[in-house]
């Protein structure tokens, strides 16, 4: 992994965010949304562990904060199902742009 | 071409194209699919980069765990089968436009920010593995970095307490624990709309 150095992951990495970001802007279903939320956590981490690679300082730094971001993604992931699965009860659809009871 | 750059390169492509499909692909349930290939193609990253217990836990946390629940919410709340919200065409084409400006603004930037950086020091080569991890989240040991902060001149030491990691550690499993029984109450059977 040497000769590799940190440049290619840090393109996979903001590749995997610019998916994710697209996947926000452009699904209507709100799980869809939530997937795009997932792929912009992962390139997160993908660039935690690729400095913690490849810069010492951050030798255990880079884990410690990839398996918070890990647990905080199950989190984020099962308060926001069931936020969906609340407003599929309610509204009968998962289709975000019916949500704006809230508009002023 | 080492076996490392080659094995980069078909994970790096498995990993992009499966991105690349959960975006394009009109159907949530096809996408959550190639959502599980995206996990596992950053997973094998992981293990290329030498963090196995990383690699480990994103298979059982992301793939067995935060996935089975996207594919269970998509099963809970399909109006029918494999039906598809449609996105307007103009909606594509805004988020392609804003994508590909972001993917280049992204990529100047941390491009920019890792050439400066130091190369790794002999004897640095392997990642801290599950053991090291544990002591730390236990607050066991003390874990001072071993080289300087780049970017700042090596007669200048930055005087840096020794770190663990225990209150984050309790911070995150409390929060989880919170978010589990909030989420629990949250979706709990309650009236269903008329349809």
């Amino acid at each position: 992994m040497i000769e590799l150095g940190l440049p290619p992951f840090l393109i996979l990495s903001a590749f995997l965010f610019v998916c994710g970001a697209v996947c926000l802007a452009t699904k209507r279903n709100a799980i869809g949304i939530l997937m795009g939320v997932e792929l912009i956590l992962n390139a997160a981490n993908v660039n935690f562990v690729a400095y913690a690679r490849f810069n010492p300082v951050f030798r255990l730094e880079g884990e410690v904060f990839a398996l918070m971001v890990v647990v905080l993604a199950a989190a984020e992931a099962a308060i926001a199902l069931a936020i969906i699965l609340n407003f599929y009860n309610n509204h009968a659809t998962v289709d975000v742009d019916k949500a704006d009871e809230m508009k002023g | 071409m080492s076996l490392s750059v080659i094995l980069f390169a078909i994970v790096a492509a498995i990993t992009a194209v499966s991105a690349l499909g959960v975006v394009l692909s009109r159907n949530i349930v096809r996408a959550a699919v190639w959502l599980l290939f995206t996990l596992i193609g950053v997973s094998l990253t992981y293990f290329l980069l030498g963090a196995e217990f990383l690699g480990a836990a994103q298979l059982i946390v992301y793939v067995g765990g935060t996935l089975v629940l996207v594919v269970f919410g998509v099963m809970l709340t399909a109006q029918g089968p494999f039906q598809a919200l449609k996105t307007r065409p103009a909606e594509w084409a805004v988020g392609i436009v804003l994508g590909s400006v972001l993917f280049i603004l992204i990529l100047n930037a941390s491009i920019g920010a890792s050439g400066s950086m130091q190369p790794t020091p002999p004897g640095n080569e392997h990642l801290p593995g599950a053991g090291p991890l544990g002591l730390s989240f236990l607050g066991v040991t003390e874990t001072a970095p071993i080289a300087e902060v780049s970017g700042i001149p090596a007669d200048r030491k930055i005087s840096r307490l020794p770190v663990a990691y225990f209150l984050p550690f309790e911070i995150v499993s409390v929060h989880l624990l919170v978010v589990l029984v909030g989420a629990a109450y949250l979706a709990r059977a309650k009236r269903r709309a008329k349809p």
